[in-house]
């Protein structure tokens, strides 16, 4: 283990409040942080932000909304509403930070737990549940809001998203792109491949890596000998860390990332170093590879938390404030159990739609084949 | 020990604690295969008691893992390797087909490749997109590749045997919905060839063939027709490719109709040669064409509707009706 990939284990926070830079030991790498775990503001000088105490309450909103709707989807799954959830607890301040970046005219391409992401782009909570209760397998127009289906083939997306940065700096225009994943991808060939592309290509896009220290059982360790911002340097183009638990420092670093991409400076790649607080997926059981009292380090640095602390700190925000937020929580929490329950099982004859654009003789054959097969149950029960 | 009763998963474990110990040159490797003992546990233990060099937690990455994995025999070790669904297996695709399957016959066959490429298959578990198919044509399409799949506990065991210490590549595919059905496992048995088909029930009005997943299916199908009076005879075909179809032809002779059963979709699905070759080899014997029952040309669909595309004992016993009906 390198000595950059031990410090990768442990970042730190907390103790470096009015610094110039962070205090980053010998070998250790930068952490990107406007706001420590205990809520106090600090200055970064790449990263200078304004934000307004009404803007402050809104990323606030969005990260308390945001875990209330995961939270909500795993009792879901709990209760057998669900097939599956993959929760990104303990990741809100990553999503929120840097979808509240994106621009309405720049496209996302999320993996498969960027809830939070898809909360900013204006995606109807409801809408992403489908996968997962089995009765989609998509769910949405990502036209609609610029924000691509989730992609479960780890990295596939990376490189549909420089594609897609390509294609704007081959119209012209100055939208950006920005692709998700997670720290397990970056050894899958088509995220390197992706890197390959866009550093050559120029392409206006932001990779943004949420380190979470797993994929599935493997600690990031098994995944890389550096610490993964540094990837970038190799590719040709830059690579930053950044508190992946402090929601102004992602939306100032991705903010300054999509900035690059629009002014034609192209790629950035930005690690966002953070934590899954849960398990991988419902399916998954933690306790077979992970300590507990990793969860709890890192409970201590939890992103909303370290809001709410600045919030009253600064008495930016008052009871009436939060009592307002847990009451809309409650009600999105309710809208979403009962459109979750009153979701119906697709028609059967689902199967066959959407597959073809312009039609496929096979699937009318089969699909007529299938209708008649159907029937003649129907035909049974009514003789 | 000799006989015990094992689910597929434990058998699979089993026949992978064996031949870490019987060989120093095997190793596994893929995707939590360690601490976790990936994600069905079928690698439960083997890290603990092998330990991170013979049982090998790997990147993400699939392409990587199996093209290591060439290297690795290269240099003479027998990797088994584990893709954590079927639907991933696409970016290891490309080494699969295009190195792992050819190396043997490009160097003049003076290399060997024993490499062995487990896969968890199929569907019926309520999982999302890619995580419920079938891609055993998509491999059988390219010589050079073994492909098998287990019904049972005691295939599970000692079809990994063999594939393991087979010098070819085999790709074992693994039915997923299978993998907690008991049976018993004889580990001091002498297995039948590799490549072999087995008659699971004997019958004379029809034969359907089934492997894997189907297998359980088409017993219970036969079991149903009994009731009706048909009485059908059940292969389980083992080996996808090669496929015995001797022992389908000696079947047919005797039955005279067949019906071919599997999850993938019937569309250039393994079916289709088997259809293909019998209808050659048994002409004359043939009372019904060859039917098969399997998937749709549509991709996999959502959880919600799987029951309605997989092949159940009302879509088999259909089909047997109407070869029956000729
Ligand atoms: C190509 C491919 N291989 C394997 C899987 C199974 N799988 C799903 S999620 C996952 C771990 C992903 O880890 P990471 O990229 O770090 O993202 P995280 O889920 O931690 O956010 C694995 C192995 C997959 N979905 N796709």
């Amino acid at each position: 283990m390198t000595v950059d990939s031990t410090a990768a284990r442990k970042p730190r926070g907390g103790k470096r409040a009015g610094a110039k830079k962070p205090a980053a030991g010998a070998g250790e790498p930068e952490l990107v942080q406007l706001l420590t775990p205990e809520g106090e503001r600090v200055e970064h000088p790449d990263y200078a932000i304004d934000v307004t105490p009404e803007e402050l309450r809104g990323l606030y909103r969005d990260m308390v909304l945001t875990r209330r709707f995961d939270g909500e989807a795993t009792t879901l799954q709990r209760q057998g509403e669900l097939g599956l959830w993959a929760s990104l607890l303990g990741q809100e301040a990553a999503q929120i930070g840097s979808g509240r970046a994106t621009r309405d005219d720049d496209y996302v391409f999320p993996t498969y737990r960027e809830h939070g992401v898809a909360w900013c782009r204006g995606v109807d909570p409801t809408n992403l549940l489908g996968m997962f209760r089995g009765v989609n397998n998509g769910g949405w127009d990502p036209n609609e809001n610029n924000f691509h289906l989730y992609t479960i083939v780890i990295g596939s997306q990376a490189l549909h998203a420089t594609g897609y940065a390509m294609g704007i700096t081959k119209d012209g225009a100055d939208s950006a792109v920005i692709a998700y994943f997670g720290d397990g991808a970056t050894s899958q060939g088509d995220v390197a491949e992706a890197f390959t592309f866009a550093a050559v290509y120029n392409a206006p896009v932001v990779f943004f890596c949420q380190n979470n220290q797993w994929a599935i059982s493997e600690p990031t360790e098994k995944q890389t000998r550096v610490p993964l911002y540094r990837r970038a340097q190799g590719y040709g183009f830059p690579g930053v860390r950044v508190d992946g638990n402090d929601v102004l420092a992602c939306l100032a670093v991705t903010r300054a990332a999509l900035e690059r991409a629009r002014t034609g400076q192209g790629p950035t790649f930005v690690e966002a170093f953070t934590y899954r607080m849960g398990a991988h997926t419902t399916s998954d059981d933690p306790t077979r590879y992970r300590r507990d009292e990793e969860r709890e380090l890192w409970e201590a640095k939890d992103p909303i938390l370290r809001l709410r602390r600045h919030l009253e700190r600064e008495g930016l925000a008052d009871a009436e404030f939060f009592a307002a937020l847990e009451a809309e929580s409650d009600a999105l929490a309710k809208r979403v159990r009962e459109t979750v329950r009153a979701m119906p099982d697709p028609d059967s004859t689902a199967i066959f739609e959407n597959i073809y654009a312009d039609g496929h003789a096979l699937v009318d054959e089969e699909r007529e084949q299938f209708i008649a097969y159907q029937a003649s149950f129907a035909d049974e029960e009514s003789k | 020990m000799a006989t015990e009763k094992l689910s597929i998963a434990k058998a699979i474990n089993a026949s992978l604690r064996t031949a870490l110990e019987n060989d120093p040159k095997v190793v596994i490797m893929g995707e939590d295969v360690g601490k976790l003992g990936g994600v069905f546990r079928v690698t439960d233990g083997l890290q603990k008691d092998f330990g991170e060099e013979r049982v090998i937690d790997t990147p993400l990455a699939e392409s990587g893992i199996v093209g290591t994995a060439i290297g690795l025999a290269l240099r003479g070790y027998r990797p088994v390797v584990e893709i954590q669904f079927d639907g991933f297996v696409f970016p290891a695709y490309d080494q699969i087909v295009t190195q792992l399957a050819k190396m043997h016959a490009r160097a003049l066959g003076k290399i060997k490749m024993p490499v062995v490429v487990r896969i968890p298959y199929g569907g019926a578990i309520g999982a999302v997109e890619h995580h419920s198919e079938s891609p055993e044509s998509l491999f059988a399409h390219v010589a050079g590749l073994k492909i098998v799949s287990p019904s049972n506990a005691s295939d599970a065991y000692w079809m990994l045997q063999q594939a393991i210490q087979s010098d070819d590549p085999v790709i074992y595919f693994e039915p997923k919905r299978r993998y907690h059905d008991r049976s018993e496992v004889d580990t001091d048995a002498i297995p039948g060839p590799l490549h072999t088909a087995r008659t699971v029930r004997q019958g004379t009005d029809l034969t359907l063939a089934a492997y894997g997943p189907m297998v359980k299916t088409c017993l219970e199908a036969a079991a149903a027709a009994a009731e009706e009076g048909k009485n059908l005879e059940v292969l389980d075909l083992r080996s996808i490719s090669p496929i015995d179809f001797d022992a389908i032809q000696a079947s047919v002779e005797r039955t005279r109709r067949l019906v071919v059963v599997h999850e993938a979709p019937v569309f250039f699905g393994s079916g289709a040669e088997i259809a293909a070759r019998i209808t050659e080899r048994c002409f004359y014997h043939l009372e019904a064409p060859v039917l098969r029952v399997g998937g749709y040309h549509a991709p996999y669909p959502p959880s919600r509707l799987e029951d309605e595309y997989l092949p159940g004992l009302d879509r088999v016993l259909d089909a047997v009706d109407r070869a029956l009906a000729y």
